[in-house]
């Protein structure tokens, strides 16, 4: 069984965002870079846990971007994986993004591709539908666990007001978060293995996007704080009525 | 070319959320003068169906089949682009919820279409097809223009107040021919939670940090979301440690809500914790360090010891109840 495991780059968490030239772009100077923890501490861990248990025979790692991202890729590797593939190009929407990696996905065939529930800098969560649908595979978001037998998956995921758990054939695309794994620390085998571990770069498909950025905006400032003491709550009350009203 | 727009609706009953998408898709239809149509799936009375004409739809297509009562987002897709076409619409919009997530790029790759998720606007169509949304957890907004001929969009929740009018919707029943691989996924077992107020969905939020010391103190919580009719989240040291369930877990790693009113209990309010809140509408924040972060986004502040305060609110809640 072949696993693909989605891996996006992004800001540290701890990241202050700030914009430049005129507001139409993020000003990355000085920025860190992780890998979205979704994908890491979920996605990756859980494909490792599935190879190193037997079921799985390989576990590669794909992520778009430039150059500049092959230390997080990198990194995943550090935590496990047999290859990595780099897909050289800055994409510019989830669509585009989504076209490279299943085009690069259908000339290996995966059975199971994993991915984070969403990339914590765009927070749009489309790319791994999108991979399914162009794969013309089934899908499952929010996955809170993940068990794996012949071909079917058994998968437990959040549902609206509940949880459900699902049985699908392969292939299939499925967006992990939390329960799905445990997160890990690289030891220093695996960061030594890592550095000769292969990294493929290949060039994109011809993929346009179909949307566009074109410009940010910092949250207004908050008015400031109104303090209150603590022995008049009825008032703290009356003004989430009155002046906030939102009791 | 009406603007059409995906229902959700719990046993039979439709969410608030759902009547916000159907007024925002109404809203919109107005904007480029025509009209919108809501697509609503599975077991559900016509009385409930009409009540989408006071969100301004003039019709309601009911696709009756009782399989779709479950999430089978490709099922739900099919049946978008059925509409759609029917419709001759252009504009899809869903929610940015899970099922809206699932189903939303699903139809926009079909229909090669741009999707933006999670909008908080109307689109600006001066500039084109512009629409505000959200990114890195909430620290900044992008302005996203959709370039192709049709336009997707899931809607956050929360964005914008219900106007009800007077307006009637017809209902029609749809046929769908569902594909091979429309239900490929088998359902094993369905775990609801009931009763309880739903987080993601909840208007008014009551959360906990590691300042409330223990898993025992956490009646004090309860007690003032239950007065207030509130939902109950928790940072996300209080998840690991087992005080409370993952799904209460809030922030950048964790559920992202926008409630009118977020209350922090004991919770120093880090850039990661803020990133799944810093949408409320207002927020309190109490706290025993005067100088805990959390104050510098918060509305109003309470410094003081949270054992000691929770049940002085709660208190004050219930008299305002009882006098309002
Ligand atoms: C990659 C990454 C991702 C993360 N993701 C998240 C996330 O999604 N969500 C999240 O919440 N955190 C996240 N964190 C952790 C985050 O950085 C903070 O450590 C965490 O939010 C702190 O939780 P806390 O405020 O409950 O605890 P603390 O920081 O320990 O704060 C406790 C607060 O309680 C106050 N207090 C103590 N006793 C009392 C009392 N008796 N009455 C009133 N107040 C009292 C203290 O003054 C203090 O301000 C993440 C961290 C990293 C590195």
């Amino acid at each position: 069984m072949k696993i693909l495991v989605c891996i996006s780059q992004v800001p540290d968490t701890s990241t202050k965002i700030m914009l430049k030239d005129n507001d139409t772009a993020v000003n990355t100077q000085g920025t860190t870079y992780i890998i979205n923890p979704y994908d890491e501490w979920y996605a990756l861990i859980r494909a490792l846990e599935l190879k190193e248990s037997g079921v799985a025979t390989d576990v590669h790692l794909i992520t778009v971007g430039k150059a500049d991202t092959e230390p997080v890729i990198r990194k995943a590797l550090a935590l496990g994986g047999d290859q990595a593939v780099r897909i050289d190009a800055d994409s510019i929407d989830p669509y585009q993004t989504a076209n490279y990696i299943a085009d690069y996905a259908k000339t290996v065939g995966y059975d199971l591709v994993l991915c984070g529930k969403e990339s914590i800098d765009y927070n749009n969560g489309s790319v791994g539908v999108m991979i399914a649908e162009l794969l013309d595979a089934d899908y499952i978001g929010f996955a809170t666990n993940i068990e794996v037998e012949g071909t079917t998956a058994t998968v437990k995921r959040e549902i609206e007001g509940g949880e459900e758990t699902d049985l699908v054939n392969f292939p299939v695309v499925i967006a992990c978060q939390k329960g799905v794994a445990e997160a890990r620390i690289p030891n220093m085998r695996g960061i030594m293995a890592a550095r000769t571990k292969p990294l493929n770069v290949i060039a994109p498909t011809a993929g346009a996007a179909v949307t566009t950025i074109l410009s940010y905006e910092m949250p207004p400032a908050k008015a400031g704080v109104k303090m209150i003491s603590p022995d008049n709550m009825d008032e703290l009350v009356e003004l989430l009525h009155s002046e906030a009203k939102v009791i | 070319m009406s603007v059409l727009v995906l229902v959700e609706h719990t046993d039979g009953n439709i969410k608030k959320k759902s009547f916000e998408a159907v007024q925002y898709a109404a809203e919109i239809a107005k904007k480029i003068n025509t009209t919108a149509t809501a697509l609503v799936l599975g077991t559900i009375a016509d009385s409930e169906l009409e009540n989408l004409g006071t969100y301004g739809v003039q019709k309601v297509l009911h696709v009756a089949d009782k399989k779709l009562d479950e999430l089978h987002a490709r099922a739900y897709a099919s049946a978008l682009i059925a509409a759609a076409q029917k419709e001759g619409s252009k504009i899809i919009i869903a929610l940015h919820d899970i099922n809206g997530k699932a189903v939303a790029p699903r139809v926009a790759v079909k229909l090669k279409a741009g999707l933006v998720s999670g909008a908080l606007s109307y689109p600006d169509l001066d500039k084109g097809f512009v629409l505000k949304k959200a990114v890195f957890s909430g620290k900044a907004f992008a302005f996203v223009n959709i370039t192709s001929d049709v336009k997707v969009i899931t809607l956050m929740a929360n964005s914008f107040p219900l106007a009800p009018g007077s307006g009637k919707a017809s209902i029609e029943k749809l046929d769908v021919t569902f594909g091979d691989k429309d239900f490929g996924i088998k359902v094993k077992s369905v775990d609801k939670v009931t009763g309880e107020v739903s987080l993601v969905d909840a208007e008014l939020v009551v959360s906990g940090g590691r300042g409330m010391k223990g898993p025992e103190n956490w009646g004090l919580i309860e007690d003032l979301a239950k007065q207030l009719g509130a939902a109950t989240a928790c940072s996300r040291p209080v998840a690991d440690a087992g005080w409370r369930p993952h799904h209460e877990h809030v922030g950048q790693t964790g559920g992202t809500i926008r409630p009118n009113l977020y209350i922090a209990v004991g919770i120093s309010g880090a850039i990661q914790h803020l990133a799944g809140v810093n949408g409320s509408k207002v927020i309190v924040v109490i706290n025993k360090d005067p100088e805990a972060p959390f104050f510098k986004a918060a509305n109003y502040g309470v410094v003081g010891d949270a054992m000691e305060i929770l049940p002085k609110l709660t208190e004050a809640v219930k008299k305002f109840k009882q006098h309002k």
